[in-house]
């Protein structure tokens, strides 16, 4: 159900346009405001809506297999770090909240800058681990996992399998 | 025309698309290249780019490995039982072994990873699947990834790479336009790693309409992996190996969670479990080396996900359908109920939208399953992409030639669905994908091996007028017409990927003939594939919008063509329920237990193909 936007709420600021993955969010050169140019290539991503700072855009299901009169709203706040969805349907009998956390730290903080870490030895280089390993790979305080340390080996054709 | 050409020079890592295998790369790529030039096209934002744009419920390849649950060969194991033995081991090794670094550092970065009370480990929705509460997965991995590039081009479509002039078949960057100026983007580098997406909406979708958008795999997923890769002369491999999909019908919402956590199960029309009396004839046309119903009841082991989907077609083709997904004892738990919502609104709203339209509460009703029509990519559970170099520890010499996740091509990379042969990566074995090829593009460059390269004005202006021919043919030959979209000299990008569904879903296995093909139809797929070739290069574009358009059909076509070429190639049903050779319906070991390897030549567009080894990872002792 390809997304679409209401005439009152929409003040033309491109946030949709900006972030569509599709590249389907566009501005009306009439009425100055968003709409969406190609409906079928709109998978209900969310990404406009969630993006929109007015609430303005809202989800009508595919008019090929989706029947009027159902509601799926949300509201993700970064700074909060959670997203919340209301789902009403179409025969009223269902209406749902749901909460769920986005993130558990504050935004864009926790994120090391690689640049100013202390630069990789000649070792490790030549090694096969990537930044911060071996932390985490193991169970135990070894080195990277091999076929040798696995006691493994790589056979040719259909015996191996 | 009034477009501006933007030179970005002496770029030493290009990530082309930065999907979950991009941002890894550009992110890993700072640590091993402190001091290089990291710069990153995007044909959409990064924030929201990629298969994950929309959020994940789920991590689905995880190992464990440090709350000693798996080691990196049983995944190897697994993947290589569910894709009917035809994988890249070394790759898979090499990444299984990686990818647990991944995800705890998601964790440390704030993506909400969900913890077993009981046992602290992260908790489990299968074997290797782990929840998270994932809808800010892709623009948390984004900022990992801004965090360390030096510049990140949005909104670039990349249409060709750049090829060294020095040197033949050694890369040297790539161009593209940006889909809101329309200005000509040139990027000179050293190495370029590909990130782009495999394909959807190459073949006719179920849907009709509006809902042609609620495919699969996003629709903005346009093959560029393949259509970039195919088009420098890289080797592909395992092309005919497309994926179909048993999903929530309509919506394609995931089953993942509802199988393994919730414990839902199918059962056909008529209330029955249907699955297992398909299986002897199944085991019978596959081989018990591939099926053996005894061994997978005795010692759970995975039935592949291609000869399930069998059983569901066949059974819904003997009138027996609807397939349904069993969801209401599992909805009676309110803990469960919500996590089955949960499931699609973190990654498929589509979804529960559709469940609100139908009133289907899935508490009191059981919902509709259906099979997709064909999905090309190589990160889900289906390995489609470039033949690329394994890690040197652990490659056999058939697979290794110096740089881990090098294509063929010198100094080009792949990351995700760029990728052949490593299916079950999913998100965090793409990421770890990209993380790989980062430092191994730094060692090139290091090494020297970048050095010298030549890009001519020729080649960039060459490149510059085939970008922009589709708006020169439409302003050319529109007002020849009155108005609309009929035209006898140019056809639209629409009416182009038309043309292309049909022709794809009718000779190379669609959704509408079962899944079946064979050599005379594929032979006549082909002959279609090339005039298709030639109207492209009529194809017209109204504006910057339909030019994107337009790149995204041609990088589809050169999918497909690759798709059709590979699955001529191999002579047998490797993957019953993923698509069917009608001339050749039984695996076929003694000719077929190897890899499908292609090249197109880029001046020619001559296929040749070969068969590469396949080895087997085993016991040193077994």
């Amino acid at each position: 159900m390809p997304t679409f936007v209401y005439m009152t709420r929409c003040d033309g600021c491109g946030h949709c346009v900006d972030i569509c993955p599709s590249d389907i969010m566009h501005i009306d050169t009439v009425t100055r405001r968003a709409y969406n140019i190609e409906p079928n290539m709109c998978c209900e991503c969310y990404s406009c809506v969630k993006a929109c700072p007015h609430q303005a855009i809202d989800v009508r299901g595919y008019a090929d297999f989706a029947p009027l009169g159902h509601s799926v709203r949300v509201k993700r706040d970064e700074e909060k770090g959670v997203i919340a969805w209301r789902i009403k349907f179409r025969n009223g009998k269902k209406d749902m909240d749901l909460l769920a956390p986005i993130t558990t730290k504050p935004w864009g903080t926790c994120i090391p800058k690689l640049s100013e870490v202390p630069a990789p030895s000649k070792e490790q280089r030549d090694s096969q681990l990537l930044f911060n390993e071996p932390k985490y790979i193991r169970m135990d305080d070894g080195d990277i996992h091999t076929l040798k340390s696995n006691g493994l080996k790589m056979v040719q054709g259909v015996e191996g399998y | 025309m009034a477009y501006k050409t933007i030179v970005e020079d002496n770029i030493d890592i290009l990530v082309a698309g930065a999907g979950l295998g991009g941002t890894g790369a550009a992110f890993e790529a700072r640590y091993w290249g402190q001091d290089k030039k990291i710069v990153i096209a995007e044909k959409a934002n990064i924030d929201r780019s990629g298969a994950v744009a929309q959020g994940l419920y789920a991590i689905n390849c995880y190992m464990g490995t440090r709350f000693g649950e798996n080691n990196p060969e049983d995944h190897v194991r697994y993947a290589r039982i569910d894709l009917m033995g035809m994988v890249r081991e070394d790759l898979l090794f090499d990444m299984a072994r990686h990818v647990d670094s991944a995800v705890h550092q998601f964790e440390e970065w704030g993506l909400p990873l969900m913890r077993n009370p009981k046992t602290g480990a992260y908790q489990r929705e299968g074997r290797w699947q782990i929840m998270i509460h994932g809808e800010s997965y892709k623009p948390i991995v984004a900022e990992a990834a801004k965090k360390s590039a030096d510049k990140v081009f949005n909104r670039i479509c990349v249409t060709h790479l750049l090829m060294d002039e020095s040197k033949p078949n050694r890369v040297a960057g790539a161009v593209g336009f940006n889909v809101r100026t329309g200005n000509y983007h040139v990027f000179k580098s050293k190495t370029v790693i590909v990130g782009a997406g495999g394909a959807s909406n190459i073949y006719k979708p179920r849907s009709v309409g509006e809902g042609a958008g609620r495919v699969w795999y996003a629709p903005w997923s346009s093959g560029s992996a393949y259509g970039l890769l195919i088009g420098a002369g890289a080797k592909m491999t395992q092309m005919e190996n497309r994926i179909v999909l048993a999903r929530f019908k309509d919506g394609y919402g995931p089953v993942g969670a509802y199988f393994l956590h919730l414990k839902t199960y199918t059962q056909n029309g008529l209330g029955e479990e249907y699955e297992s009396k398909w299986f002897p004839a199944l085991e019978e046309m596959v081989g018990k080396r591939y099926l053996d119903i005894e061994a997978s009841h005795l010692t759970h082991r995975p039935i592949p996900t291609c000869l399930r989907n069998h059983a569901f077609i066949n059974e819904v083709n003997a009138g027996r359908g609807p397939i349904h997904m069993v969801t209401m004892e599992a909805f009676q738990d309110p803990h469960l109920e919500e996590i089955g919502w949960h499931n699609f609104l973190g990654m498929t709203v589509g979804q529960a939208v559709l469940w609100a339209a139908t009133d289907v509460d899935p508490k009191y009703e059981n919902p509709e399953l259906t099979t997709s029509e064909p999905y090309v990519m190589g990160s889900h559970a289906t390995g489609c992409g470039a033949w690329c170099s394994g890690p040197e520890d652990i490659s056999p010499p058939e697979y290794y030639w110096g740089y881990n996740r090098m294509t063929t091509v010198e100094g080009l990379f792949g990351a995700g669905d760029a990728v052949g042969g490593t299916p079950h990566a999913f998100s965090s074995g793409s990421f770890t994908e990209g993380r790989l090829a980062a430092k191994a593009a730094c060692k090139y460059i290091d090494d020297g091996k970048g050095e010298g390269i030549v890009v001519s004005q020729e080649q960039i202006e060459r490149r510059r007028k085939e970008i922009y021919k589709p708006m020169e043919h439409y302003k050319i030959y529109r007002n020849e017409i009155t108005a609309g979209s009929v035209n006898p000299n140019y056809i639209n990008p629409r009416q182009a990927l038309d043309r292309l569904q049909k022709l794809m879903d009718e000779y190379a296995g669609g959704v509408t003939v079962s899944y079946m093909t064979n050599e005379k139809l594929l032979n006549i797929g082909l002959k279609k594939l090339k005039i298709l070739e030639e109207d492209l290069e009529k194809i017209a574009a109204e504006n910057i919008h339909e030019l994107l358009r337009a790149w995204e059909v041609k990088h589809r076509h050169l999918t497909s063509e690759a798709v059709v070429q590979h699955t001529l190639f191999r002579k047998e049903t490797r993957w019953p329920g993923y698509y069917y050779r009608g001339d050749a319906m039984r695996v076929d070991d003694d000719n077929w237990h190897v890899l499908t390897v292609s090249r197109r030549d880029p001046v020619t567009g001559e296929y040749t193909m070969e068969k590469a080894p396949l080895y087997h990872i085993v016991d040193e002792n077994g």
